[in-house]
């Protein structure tokens, strides 16, 4: 190789060895730690000059280690397992399905933005320490939605339809939910999830899912086949004001006194509950739902009670898809208003990711499953749509005109 | 005892420079790992989070500590063309201990998302609400943490060149441990 190179450094040292055997200390400690010293010299100096198939051999084991290194990191990546479930093949599986929609979440794409506030009645203090449930007012932001990927969707009452609510509290902490009319979520996973989402994707000649696909996702998860059971024994409401939302999955409450409680919550709407068969469905009109909604918040505001659940020891706080027993106690901790309405083309709602882990001190996540996928989905979601060049949505600022006129 | 030249950097320059080694491989690890696990996620970004701003903090008081103490003379073996590339890659690594950080505390500003540390500890946002930069920030996250992970891959293959084949003492100037008196007298 570079031989002066080579030379110098060898020469140097040997004199520097030799120097030092003079200077070294009486004193024992020192002399011990220069006897280490003296060591690890002349192993660095032992060959005066490496061979070249030394250089090659310790060259090609720096290579290897390196390599190594950034093995390491490519298996931390993921790069190992390529059917491995990560967010960015959670939400290519939605693109897949839905299409691309530029700007648009790639699920629960169609929307409209809300505002209000949420009046707490102090009665949460004693569950969560949480600054959102102590006595007063906090502003809130939030959005319906309908649970497809396709903005365009035509509205209906057996699609589920969303809530996402932030809670902005004074010390600037936020509390961020995404809830859906149903009282518990088809799937107790995020691999179920997924795979339902692919048995239920439309095939490309008939535009219907595949019948066999679907039935043998159903044989494989009965709490899905038990969730869909549930949802017939109650009729979906008529509108988005009268639907019960449902915050799905168990969080930990943790109160000033450190107790830990496992609840469950829903909104509870003031605005009484009528069967959409009862309603009937407006033919002709692709947004009746949402148009239903601006109406009714511009006639007046529209209201739900926040009712707490508490678990007892031993309900399941890992799974979305069973319901606790009767009878747990329940808490009304306070009233959520919801008074006016925008659309997303001038809303800052759009740009909000609704992520549930998103929580303020005194609310943690339980150990279900979704909640980390579902956080992470949505980032995943909310970064694709950021950079995108949004498209016009479904609602736009002229029926929420045509609303108000009404 | 003549008062040669010193060969190693001060006790504290080392100190924080294997801290904040032992951090950011940490931290580059953790972000790999999280943004392809739906399981450990949330459990992962919430110790990014508030290390990132730790990192920050290191790294801020390892650039003051580093100008006061100044560094030892590189080997003269080097040639001027080699200590150029090795003062190079040394402001290159403190740009990105310092850009990474920033970055990452400036994305979450940008798509107004709290910066959690602990508890009900929060940052304030350093940027305004703006989706399209932060669809820029975030990809820079990314595009700076593989620099940052090809620059420690350099920076430890040259160090393990240096000791292991050149054997020209630069590596000891670094080493976690006190090198020889020779070193120092």
């Amino acid at each position: 190789m570079n031989d002066p190179k080579e030379s110098k450094p060898s020469i140097e040292l040997g004199h520097r060895t030799a120097g030092q055997s003079v200077a070294t200390p009486p004193d024992g400690l020192r002399g011990n730690r220069q006897m280490t010293s003296d060591r690890t010299l002349e192993r660095e100096n032992r060959p005066v000059s490496l061979t070249a198939a030394e250089i090659l051999g310790r060259s090609a084991g720096i290579g290897i280690l390196l390599l190594a290194v950034m093995g390491a990191f490519f298996y931390l990546d993921g790069g190992f397992s390529p059917h491995k479930l990560t967010q960015a093949r959670f939400v290519d599986g939605f693109e897949k399905v839905n299409g691309v929609h530029p700007g648009f979440r790639r699920n629960h794409a169609k929307g409209l933005p809300v505002t209000g506030y949420f009046d707490s009645n102090g009665n949460g203090t004693r569950i969560s320490k949480a600054v959102v449930f102590l006595p007063g007012r906090v502003p809130v932001i939030g959005r319906f939605s309908l649970g497809t990927g396709d903005p365009n969707t035509a509205d209906a009452p057996g699609i589920p339809r969303g809530l996402g609510i932030e809670y902005q509290m004074p010390d600037g902490e936020e509390w961020r939910t995404a809830m859906i009319n149903l009282p518990i979520f088809p799937f107790k996973d995020p691999q179920a999830f997924y795979d339902n989402m692919m048995a239920s994707a439309p095939v490309p000649e008939t535009h219907k899912p595949d019948p066999a696909k679907q039935a043998a996702f159903m044989a494989s998860h009965p709490e899905t086949v038990h969730a869909l059971e549930v949802f017939k024994s109650k009729e979906p409401s008529s509108g988005f004001d009268n639907a019960t939302f449902y915050g799905l999955t168990a969080f930990i409450f943790t109160s000033g006194e450190g107790k830990a409680t496992p609840v469950r919550w829903m909104l509870v709407p003031d605005q009484p509950y009528v069967a959409a068969s009862a309603a009937g469905t407006p033919g002709g009109d692709k947004n009746y739902l949402f148009n239903g909604v601006i109406a009714s918040i511009l006639q007046h505001p529209l209201e739900w009670h926040l009712i707490l659940t508490l678990g007892q020891p031993g309900d399941p706080t890992n799974n979305s898809t069973s319901e606790w027993p009767a009878g747990r106690e329940q808490v009304d901790v306070g009233t959520l208003t919801l008074n006016t309405v925008e659309a997303e083309e001038t809303s800052q709602t759009r740009v909000v990711n609704f992520d549930p882990l998103v929580l303020p001190a005194g609310i943690s996540p339980s150990d279900d499953p979704l909640l980390s996928a579902r956080s992470g989905v949505y980032s995943e979601s909310f970064t694709r749509r950021a950079g995108e060049k949004e498209e016009p949505s479904a609602i736009t600022a002229a029926d929420i005109r045509k609303g108000a006129q009404q | 005892m003549t008062t040669g030249e010193r060969k190693q950097f001060a006790g504290s320059i080392r100190f924080f420079h294997w801290l904040v080694a032992a951090i950011v491989l940490t931290m580059l690890g953790i972000g790999v790992s999280m943004i392809s696990s739906l399981a450990d996620y949330h459990r992962l970004i919430s110790i990014h989070r508030p290390l990132g701003i730790l990192l920050l903090i290191l790294v801020a008081i390892r650039l003051v500590n580093r100008l006061l103490h100044g560094a030892p003379e590189l080997p003269k073996t080097m040639s001027d063309q080699e200590k150029f590339i090795a003062r190079a890659s040394e402001v290159l690594l403190y740009v990105l201990l310092f850009a990474m950080p920033l970055v990452g505390w400036g994305m979450l500003s940008a798509a107004r998302f709290p910066i959690a540390m602990f508890g009900s500890v929060h940052l304030f946002p350093i940027l305004p609400h703006n989706v399209m930069l932060y669809a820029v920030l975030r990809k820079t996250h990314t595009v700076l943490a593989y620099l940052l992970f090809f620059a420690f891959i350099a920076h430890f293959g040259a160090a393990l060149f240096h000791s292991l084949v050149l054997r020209d003492g630069l590596f000891s100037r670094m080493a976690p441990w006190r090198a020889s008196s020779e070193a120092r007298n």
